[in-house]
């Protein structure tokens, strides 16, 4: 059998030897959810990043622990595209579930690495077939049975390596990496790689156009998911209180922060200059954000979806009474539970207005792992400031999966814990309205609870309050708060990390976009311009609400459109709400929304038919 | 006509009782709550607490409103139906040195509040959480809540036909470290009570039966002044000392059970209930129980254990409160963001 695929691979590696694909193809990894493939994953992705070649790793799994079907896609550009790509030319097979199906979905002159006894070549004559005995090469090297199915995972990565022309050496690096300080585990794993690797070496003849060469495009870079990264950037803002309860794909960013916090923040008595804590609902995260703010800590929790809507009456509280607190909404698909394994840029309109009544919060909007780091750090900052929750939007894409980035600078500015008065303000002023627009800012001063002074108390509530916090149920008191705030809004407008433009200032027509959507549309921009010779402005949008630059890039072109990972056209709808009324009229959508990350080409291809080009 | 206003009574840090006044009460005359306000003004005058070391938290209902009638010296947080016990968690958390006191409903607690309250009670957060509980909804003008006792009656003739939640047995169980009930209009019960609550350390939680006079004070009620003046039953007396007061206290006469304080101050429990011990759990709450049963309303200290750990003991937390530490404290040194970087390269 085994021979009879390797005859007809040498007649296709014949033509496909013309055209060699160097570092510059997606490898997807089909296995079986909890079969232990996560760390093997990992180890290639790493493996194509120490050969310093720009890669990129999605993991698309199922909302389950174990038995349900789960892929990986490794995408190796030179080109340092990071998007999710439609096609992966290269597959590791090691479902047998899925194994025709995956093996079907392979474009022509694609390869496939599998068991051999998935005998998958009948399916396909067009494709480079390498069928491998991993359970034989495991059993061989891994004389534990209950540990074989998890050694297996490391086979593949070395007959991987050996067939892409990955260097033996960086797979062991990145093994070690992996496995640091266990010599014992990393011995079994390297020895399960070799055996994969000496296997393909000595029974393949290469036949396939693929293969990763040594470059310089990773130098100095790192590799971290965003869900770590805002982990990250929350405790060098220095979070005192983390409230939460688990969601995927959340979790992981609480995690994270916990890790960290434990390394750097005990003090050298042994105790903690923090407090997690798993709450019992979301709604109790959020009312201990919220409390703690209050009480003048920096706070936050991290969740999804169904944890947004279930904190929306507090969000208004928040909002209302003008309380600090950080929100990390990464998002999955809804509505309802949704896909909850599966990302979408679909929350946020009800972030931005999460709450009944006149409720509108500051949301920002990191587009990489880098951004998920400063907006993290940019948040708290703001959100003391303001006096009002801010919201920081990932989503599944860019909070669970690994990205490349340059390596995140330390925070040059102090902690801007905004507008206090301590009890040596009080003994000068006499008194103060917590809620009176003293600084033409729209923004009050607060005290901090058990600030030792006579006059430094006053009624945080959520009905009805005058500047000086007292009940109130008159029509002009009322009006004046709602005013306030729709200027302390504007406020927020112009301290809000601004837009960032690709332009060449001679496109009449303008691309916009916010957070994931940026790494598609970046190389969808390429592709416009080698296929259709056109290029196009494009908007990076970062926060709401949207500075002034954006309505000036929409009233500078003649057609803008809003390219967004949702059904219903979520940031056009917020844009169309905020923008003059002729310039409405100027925005059209691309939308992607079937749980995977939007692709470049998807992009391209709608705007292609939308322009008639 | 020039007469000397005699000086006020001052308490021990030198304060009189009007620092510990409020606002005007909006309540209905003669409510409950208003005597539960006076009651904690009494407590915390004679306790000497510094105001402004007291956070007043409540949720939303007529209870709710009254952290407004007292004590306007100390910040207070009005938040929303339901959720006091997780925003006093936080404020605690950012500020583990003011001292809380909650005031909530039945329908607040017992009602949209148990989930929060349940969990409140298991962390053992050092908190004062007081039930001003009528067993009515009184700004909605009158359901029942779910403290509401079986066979109740409503102003409308509606008999209530499900069982009351015990608040106090379920706090028993689910591990606050001192649980009593008692009558907004026992003036003497309730502020022994109070003055002993606000020397321990740990959750606090008390169920003061507070009369609504307009929607459930009527007969047939079981909150009424009327029932409760006729079945309140004590299980002790509460003799309280506070360890700033220089009295000897001679120890355990068979019939009195001596609890030291967390803040040295000495609670003596005269056993009105033979051989009642506030310190066995399962008998505590098997009293309730059959209390319930026999249509008692028992008041008292019912349980108390001044060890068990708090919320805040178990965080490990620095002494200092984590809303002001300095940066130096909160923002990791460059060399560890660089350490970090250099792992993830």
């Amino acid at each position: 059998m085994a021979t009879g695929d390797l005859a007809l691979g040498q007649e296709q590696g014949a033509s496909s030897a013309r055209q060699r694909v160097i570092n510059d193809f997606s490898i997807i990894v089909a296995t079986v959810n909890g079969s232990g493939s996560q760390s093997a994953n990992s180890v290639l992705l790493k493996s194509i990043f120490g050969m310093g070649v720009p890669v990129s790793g999605k993991n698309l799994f199922p909302s389950n622990i174990a038995g349900l079907p789960t892929w990986y896609t490794i995408r190796a550009s030179k080109d340092d595209y990071v998007a999710r790509k439609r096609d992966s030319e290269v597959l590791v097979s090691l479902n047998p579930e899925t194994a025709r199906e995956d093996m079907l979905a392979l474009p022509s002159g694609g390869v496939a690495i599998y068991e051999e006894n998935f005998n998958l070549k009948q399916y396909r004559s067009d494709v480079v077939s390498y069928p491998v005995p991993f359970d034989k090469l495991t059993a061989a090297v891994c004389p534990e049975a209950k540990l074989r199915k998890l050694v297996k995972n490391m086979v593949f990565v070395g007959v991987v390596a050996q067939l892409m022309k990955i260097d033996l050496d960086i797979v062991e690096n990145a093994v070690r990496k992996q496995f640091s300080k266990k010599q014992k585990v990393f011995d079994l794993n390297f020895g399960a790689a070799k055996a994969g690797y000496d296997y393909a070496q000595t029974t393949f003849t290469k036949q396939d156009p693929y293969s990763i060469e040594r470059m310089d495009g990773t130098v100095g870079k790192i590799i971290i998911d965003g869900n770590a990264a805002c982990g990250m950037g929350a405790v060098f803002a220095g979070v005192t209180v983390i409230a939460w309860y688990p969601i995927t794909p959340s979790t992981s960013l609480i995690e994270a922060a916990t890790d960290m916090l434990k390394k750097f923040r005990i003090t050298s008595d042994g105790k903690a200059t923090f407090a997690v804590v798993q709450a019992e609902d979301e709604l109790a995260a959020i009312g201990m954000v919220l409390g703690a703010g209050w009480a003048g800590a920096r706070s936050m929790t991290s969740t999804s979806g169904p944890g947004i809507s279930l904190m929306a009456e507090f969000a208004g509280l928040g909002y209302f009474a003008e309380i600090p607190g950080v929100i990390f909404d990464v998002q999955r698909t809804g509505p309802a539970t949704g896909m909850p394994t599966r990302t979408s840029q679909a929350d946020l309109l009800s972030t931005a207005f999460l709450s009944h009544g006149d409720t509108k919060h500051v949301v920002l909007l990191p587009g990489s792992v880098s951004e998920c780091f400063d907006f993290s750090l940019a948040a708290f900052d703001l959100t003391e400031r303001l006096q009002t929750p801010v919201f920081v939007l990932t989503d599944l894409d860019l909070g669970m999966n690994n990205w490349m980035s340059e390596p995140f600078a330390y925070p040059e500015k102090p902690l801007d814990r905004g507008k206090v008065l301590t009890a040596d303000d009080l003994n000068r002023l006499g008194g103060f309205a917590r809620y009176r627009d003293v600084d033409g800012d729209a923004i009050g001063w607060r005290t901090l609870p058990g600030t030792n002074h006579p006059k430094a108390a006053y009624f945080t509530r959520g009905s009805g309050h005058n500047d000086a916090a007292q009940y109130t149920e008159k029509p002009e008191d009322y009006i004046a708060l709602m005013e306030r705030l729709s200027r302390k809004f504007e406020s927020a407008r112009k301290l809000v990390p601004g837009p960032v433009t690709v332009k060449d200032g001679t496109s009449k027509i303008g691309l916009l976009a916010f957070g994931t959507t940026d790494f598609a549309l970046r190389e969808s921009l390429d592709q416009i311009k080698s296929e259709y010779g056109q290029s196009v402005d494009y908007m990076r949008v970062r926060a709401y609400p949207f500075a002034h630059e954006i309505h000036d890039f929409v009233a500078s072109h003649e057609r803008v459109y809003v390219v967004e990972q949702n059904r219903d056209a979520q940031l056009a709808s917020l844009l169309k709400l905020d923008l003059p009324g002729d310039q409405v009229v100027k925005l059209r959508s691309i939308l992607h929304y079937n749980g995977l990350p939007i692709d470049a080409l998807t992009i391209t291809e709608e705007f292609a038919t939308k322009e008639g080009l | 006509m020039a007469t000397a206003t005699p000086s006020p009574k001052l308490n021990h840090i030198g304060l009189p009782v009007l620092e510990y006044r409020g606002g005007k009460s909006t309540l209905c005359a003669g409510c409950g709550h208003n005597a539960i306000s006076e009651r904690i003004i009494d407590a915390m005058f004679e306790m000497g607490v510094q105001p402004e070391r007291v956070i007043k938290m409540s949720g939303i209902g007529c209870s709710s409103k009254s952290p407004a009638y007292f004590m306007s010296r100390s910040h207070s947080f009005n938040s929303v139906h339901g959720r006091m016990p997780s925003v006093t968690t936080g404020a605690l958390l950012g500020n583990h040195t003011v001292s809380a006191l909650g005031v909530s409903g039945d329908g607040d607690t017992a009602s949209i509040g148990v989930g929060q309250f349940v969990h409140l009670l298991r962390r053992n957060l050092p908190m004062i959480y007081i039930i001003e509980d009528n067993g009515v909804y009184g700004l909605t003008k009158g359901q029942f809540s779910a403290t509401a006792d079986l066979g109740s009656k409503l102003k409308t003739g509606v008999v209530n036909d499900l069982p009351a939640i015990d608040t106090c047995a379920l706090a028993i169980q689910l591990g606050a470290t001192f649980v009593g009930r008692s009558f907004s209009g026992d003036k003497k019960q309730l502020l022994a009570m109070l003055k002993a609550a606000i020397s321990h350390n740990g959750t606090v939680m008390l169920d003061v039966i507070s009369p609504c006079v307009t929607f459930n004070d009527h007969e047939g009620s079981t909150k009424s002044y009327k029932f409760l003046q006729e079945n309140d039953e004590p299980i002790n007396e509460i003799g309280f000392v506070p360890s700033f007061e220089d009295i000897e206290v001679d120890y355990d006469s068979g019939q009195v059970y001596d609890v030291e304080m967390h803040d040295g101050s000495n609670l003596r429990l005269r056993k009105l209930l033979e051989d009642y011990d506030p310190t066995d759990k399962a008998n505590a709450v098997r009293t309730l129980m059959e209390a319930q049963q026999n249509e008692e309303v028992l008041t008292g200290v019912f349980y108390i254990d001044t060890q068990k750990p708090t919320f805040i003991d178990l965080l490990g937390l620095v002494d200092e409160p984590l809303s002001t530490l300095p940066e130096s404290l909160t923002r990791p040194p460059k060399s560890a963001l660089e350490g970090l970087m250099k792992s993830l390269q």
